[in-house]
């Protein structure tokens, strides 16, 4: 933001002074996050899991943020940063919308995300990485979009499904056999249940429905009505749904061959 | 070589004070009032684009009137002063009291600084509590003061005469389309006391919901939602107009 960076440039993640380290830094990490479109939206869902090395730093942690009224965005990476990396995200959105009157395009907000993004190279290259995924509901286009970035900043559109984070291959080979043009928004939200358990069995970093504990994933769903974040209790029916079957046929769904 | 006249400084303050009355004066009022569930702006403003009414923070809104140029001025430098404090500290951290006072330092300084003329604007600064007993309405005149409203509160052009008329009807707990509509009555009456009909289409509306699900509590109320609270008489609307909250954005 130019104003902040005027009056108040050590506010900005961007600004700081690197302490030179000896190899990798330790800080608690975030991990899988997956998007979904379906016709009329986007689901956003993310793990609830953070790492430090090999110890759980927590287990609640929430790693998907709404951005404004019409995206949002689900953090991986260096959890410290991007949590900060989001609120100022948050803010910039915000800030834009009351001193133009308008929101900025779909578009618009991607790009400001990937300047952000690279402003953090220098922590990037220590290890610090923070890589997003953003998605919204496009009012000009009316469709749910889902942006994908690198640590560079460098942004792509992505088609469908996307996914981000150390489980995010898992996630993505989950998503890739189960996806289908016309999902509903429940099958959607189902669909990424999936893929986030698919994503903690085979990634140690990634957290699965914890039913002891009553955590869930994060599921929010942006639709032409705006951002909505799934209650606690619709999240634990699609997760116990899941469960229950994933009881029966650990592996979940089988896709058929040919 | 000639001599400066000798200006006495109470003649120079009346000087400016005037100065700047006339030229608020010339715009048209608006008038803030309390209702059950927030706080209501109504103004008449023949634009849809250039605002009187606006959105500072969560639960902050502004009203001005004046010189378009001048408050647009002061509503950027409040959104700014909102947003960073919001971001340094925390979104509660962010209070009607701190932002008015800012206001009031920005145009004291103004006003009684001698190189500039002084800002043609009167202020409203209005905070939604979470009950009634919590909103914060202040009103900022040109010349860096702070009064602290209760109720309902005019300014502009005619606004000694609005806000007497509204002191009388005004009362606590009163519906919006109740509200909105003495706020109507009120900015219709012309200086000679003569009644003239302000279209839906030149008001400006918006509102402070407590009631609204987000942080965000401002809201502003076009087309066939205001039409639907001017028309409606009284207890029935209120309801509605919550209910009607997503769906006709901005």
């Amino acid at each position: 933001m130019d104003f902040l960076a005027e009056h108040q440039p050590e506010l900005l993640p961007g600004n700081r002074q690197l302490p030179p380290t000896q190899g990798v830094l330790e800080a608690p990490h975030g991990t899988t996050i997956v998007a979904v479109t379906f016709p009329g939206g986007v689901v956003l869902a993310g793990d609830r899991r953070a790492t430090m090395g090999n110890v759980i730093a927590q287990r609640d942690i929430e790693k998907v943020f709404p951005a404004d009224e019409y995206s949002a965005v689900g953090i991986a990476g260096t959890a410290g940063l991007a949590v900060e990396m989001v609120k100022l995200f948050q803010l910039e959105l915000e800030h834009f919308e009351k001193v133009e009157g308008a929101q900025l395009s779909l578009e618009g907000k991607a790009n400001r995300l990937s300047t952000m993004i690279r402003s953090n190279l220098g922590m990037a290259m220590q290890g610090l990485a923070v890589v997003p995924l953003f998605a919204g509901y496009d009012l000009d286009r009316e469709r749910g979009r889902i942006f994908s970035y690198d640590v560079t900043g460098g942004r792509s559109e992505e088609h469908n499904f996307a996914a981000t984070g150390s489980g995010s291959i898992f996630a993505r080979g989950a998503m890739k056999k189960l996806f289908r043009d016309d999902l509903s928004e429940e099958q959607a939200t189902t669909l990424v249940v999936q893929a986030l358990y698919d994503a903690a069995d085979d990634d140690s970093a990634t957290g699965g429905p914890d039913v002891a504990r009553r955590i869930y994933p994060i599921i929010t769903v942006i639709t032409e009505d705006g951002f909505r974040r799934l209650t606690e209790e619709e999240a634990s029916e699609v997760s116990r749904a899941v469960l229950q079957k994933r009881l029966e046929e650990p592996d979940g769904p089988k896709a058929a061959l040919l | 070589m000639s001599t400066p006249f000798y200006v006495s400084p109470q003649q120079a303050m009346a000087d400016r004070a005037e100065y700047a009355r006339k030229g608020i004066a010339r715009g048209r009022s608006l008038v803030v009032l309390q209702y059950a569930d927030g706080i209501v702006f109504v103004g008449e403003n023949p634009s849809r684009a250039l605002h009187k009414f606006s959105e500072i923070y969560d639960r902050i809104g502004f009203a001005a009137a004046g010189k378009y140029n001048e408050y647009e001025n002061l509503r950027i430098g409040g959104v700014r002063y909102a947003d960073l404090r919001g971001y340094t500290y925390d979104r509660d951290d962010v209070t009607a009291r701190g932002l008015a006072n800012v206001y009031a330092q920005t145009l004291g300084t103004i006003f009684s600084s001698a190189a500039e003329k002084p800002y043609e604007v009167e202020l409203v600064v209005a905070e939604v509590g979470e009950t009634p007993e919590g909103d914060q309405i202040y009103r900022l005149p040109h010349d860096g003061s702070i009064v602290d409203e209760h109720g309902s509160v005019a300014v502009g052009g005619n606004a000694e005469q609005i806000s007497n008329f509204l002191d009388q009807r005004h009362r606590d707990g009163m519906s919006l389309a109740e509200a909105l509509k003495l706020a109507v009555q009120a900015l219709s009456r012309d200086t000679n006391g003569s009644e003239r009909e302000i279209p839906a289409e030149r008001l400006e509306v918006a509102v402070l919901d407590r009631t609204r699900p987000q942080k965000r509590k401002f809201k502003r109320i076009v087309g066939r939602q205001l039409d639907r609270l001017l028309a409606a008489d009284g207890a029935s609307t209120e309801a509605e107009s919550s209910a009607e909250d997503g769906s006709e954005e901005q």
